[in-house]
């Protein structure tokens, strides 16, 4: 339960930060940030913007879509949810402007079924997020699909909850 | 009544298992403990009397009698008779006093002797079963192991009785082979295990941080092809489990996956997506040439042949969930077998291709092991678990090994072909335990 509802969380922080994103593109007087101890040389362009997705920090800022990197699937589905598009074209972005950084998209599956059949479908998954990518201009040679199909679950319980968070691609930054 | 004074000795044949020169230097691995869950009722009553020791070394721990008559009640078709309740120890047909077995109700009784054999190099097990009620000899044997193959030859003294009275070869003088699993998060190991049928002798054969898939043997049981993620990539391995020697088939971009030997051992189908998706593939073993025999967009995989060899089943989703498919080695269009429930997959043969064991799922939650008849078209769900996975038929078609979720992890349980007879093939320790795959019976 209680990893359902961080699950749910995730994804309406997902939501959220997608929005955000959004309306703060239509509204660019955003609130200044509070005053810092930061040297005064310091150049304003560092300031670090959670929705320039062309900048490597932003894959470790929390603040940022870039830094979310896991894509959720239906059950026996490998199509992208609407919810996560947002994501996958935040790091299609990135990608095209690092043009030296490569991802590998991990494929999973849950447990249920054949573990071949599920490496297969694993291998689906990576392929929909890799064909996301392509068609946001990423060039191929950055892009390569590993499935682990049901080998490695992130949740090892067998119910929904754990299934759904096993159902995924994990978006792996090999180069930065 | 007894007729000959001692018969003779019919055949006699040398087991010589200088099995795994040990691949991997590490603690043995856990020994499987088989308990039966459901038996037969009616289950043929006999005995099994300690066999004569004959020999300068000390006798093991368990004899040849406690392993034939263990092997024949795991079958679940026997009731062997506990040694405490026997009244009478005999070791060969001319000491046997039919009318007190008679009284013991024992239809059959299983008497013979282990003698060192003349270069001290092995053991001489000769055997006998007797048919109480009529008092005759139905066969006398003997065969010669090696000194450490004492266990391998009570196996073969049950596979004789059992081949005897139920008229198809026994399954227990052959191997498994299993994945465990063991620690979690960083320390997790995955481990490539051989043991003997009823789980004792496990070897590991390989271990590694990355997953280890899909193990299936060489129909000579002296190999083992199996997916390594080793290199982060899956590869298809081929590990001689004799000489230590491994060697990588397939590594190519994408899914190298689901290896199943020929029936002659030359060549191996292999599930590979280099192509786009995953596609089956035929490599030849000795020449490395692979040819395409699937092509189709959906996902193809599974591939297991027909115990003549000359058709391969496999598993496909172009219909749009996944079920058996049959096509000729040779190549050609597939043809759809299996049309009863929404997910059928994994197709596995005994002796004959008459019946295939799958993972079926009706349409609900549950994943069970089922056997699918393709004389009537009828499919039977042997199990009662709800994520029964990685079905294995044993060689002799008597029974089959899966695995199952139990509490959080996977342990292997194993169902008679008629859905009589279930066992638990449980590790001491908790770790996790899957794919099975029960090797071809060894010459």
């Amino acid at each position: 339960m209680k990893t359902a509802l961080r699950f749910i969380a995730l994804v309406m922080l997902a939501a959220i930060l997608a929005a955000c994103a959004r309306e703060t593109v239509e509204e660019p007087e955003a609130p200044e940030p509070p005053p810092t101890q930061e040297p005064a040389e310091e150049p304003e362009t560092d300031r670090l913007d959670p929705r320039d997705f062309t900048d490597p920090r932003n894959l470790d800022n929390s603040d940022s879509v870039l830094s979310q990197r896991v894509v959720y699937f239906e059950f026996d589905r490998s199509n992208v949810r609407a919810e996560f598009r947002p994501i996958i074209e935040a790091h299609a972005e990135y990608l095209r402007a690092n043009s030296s950084a490569r991802v590998m998209l991990e494929g999973h599956a849950d447990e249920r079924g054949s573990r071949e059949y599920n490496l297969g479908l694993g291998e689906r998954r990576g392929n929909s997020v890799e064909e996301l990518l392509r068609a946001n201009d990423v060039p191929s040679r950055q892009i390569e699909v590993v499935s682990y199909g049901e080998e490695r679950p992130v949740c090892r319980e067998s119910n929904e909850d754990c299934w759904q968070r096993n159902r995924r691609v994990e978006i792996v930054y090999t180069a930065r | 009544m007894f007729s000959s004074a001692r018969s003779l000795l019919s055949s006699i044949t040398t087991v010589s298992l200088l099995l795994l020169a040990l691949l991997v230097s590490a603690p043995a691995a856990a020994e499987l403990r088989i308990e039966i869950v459901d038996g037969v009722e009616g289950a043929m009553p006999i005995a099994v009397a300690p066999f004569a020791w004959n020999a300068d070394m000390p006798e093991p721990d368990a004899g040849v009698a406690e392993i034939v008559s263990a092997d024949l009640h795991r079958s679940g078709l026997f009731d062997p008779m506990e040694e405490e309740e026997m009244v009478d120890r005999p070791s060969d047909p001319t000491e046997v006093r039919f009318g007190t077995w008679r009284l013991l109700k024992v239809d059959h009784l299983v008497v013979g002797s282990v003698r060192e054999t003349n270069d001290g190099m092995g053991y001489e097990i000769e055997y006998h079963l007797l048919d109480v009620h009529s008092g005759r000899v139905l066969f006398s044997q003997a065969m010669t192991v090696g000194l450490g193959d004492l266990r391998f030859g009570a196996h073969r003294v049950a596979d004789a009785v059992y081949e005897e009275l139920m008229g198809v070869p026994g399954a227990f003088a052959t191997r498994i082979a299993y994945v465990a699993v063991r620690g979690s998060g960083e320390d997790e190991r995955f481990e490539l295990i051989v043991a003997d049928a009823d789980g004792h002798n496990p070897q590991t054969v390989v271990r590694n941080s990355q997953p280890i898939m899909s193990p299936t043997w060489s129909p000579d049981a002296r190999k083992i092809a199996y997916v390594s993620f080793a290199t982060g990539r899956s590869q298809v391995i081929v590990q001689n489990l004799y000489t230590g020697q491994n060697r990588v088939v397939s590594s190519g971009k994408g899914i190298n996956g689901a290896p199943a030997f020929s029936p002659d051992g030359e060549k191996l189908a292999v599930s590979l997506s280099r192509s786009g998706s995953p596609e089956i593939w035929l490599i030849d073993l000795e020449t490395g040439s692979r040819e395409q025999l699937t092509h189709h967009w959906a996902i193809n995989t599974e591939p297991t042949f027909s115990p003549d060899g000359e058709r391969i089943y496999f598993t496909s989703d172009r219909a749009g969930r996944p079920q058996i498919y049959v096509m000729d080695t040779a190549g050609g269009d597939p043809e759809r077998v299996t049309w009863e429930g929404r997910y059928n997959a994994h197709a596995s043969f005994g002796l004959e291709e008459r019946y295939l064991a799958v993972i079926y799922s009706e349409g609900g939650e549950d994943y069970r092991i089922a056997i699918h008849d393709r004389e009537t078209e009828r499919l039977r769900v042997l199990s009662d678990g709800r994520l029964d996975e990685s079905p294995s038929f044993a060689p002799n078609g008597s029974m089959v090994l899966y695995a199952k979720r139990r509490e959080g992890r996977s342990e292997l349980a194993a169902v008679s072909a008629d859905g009589r007879v279930r066992q638990r093939l449980v590790l001491s320790e908790g770790d996790d335990v899957r794919e099975p795959a029960w090797s071809p019976l060894i010459r």
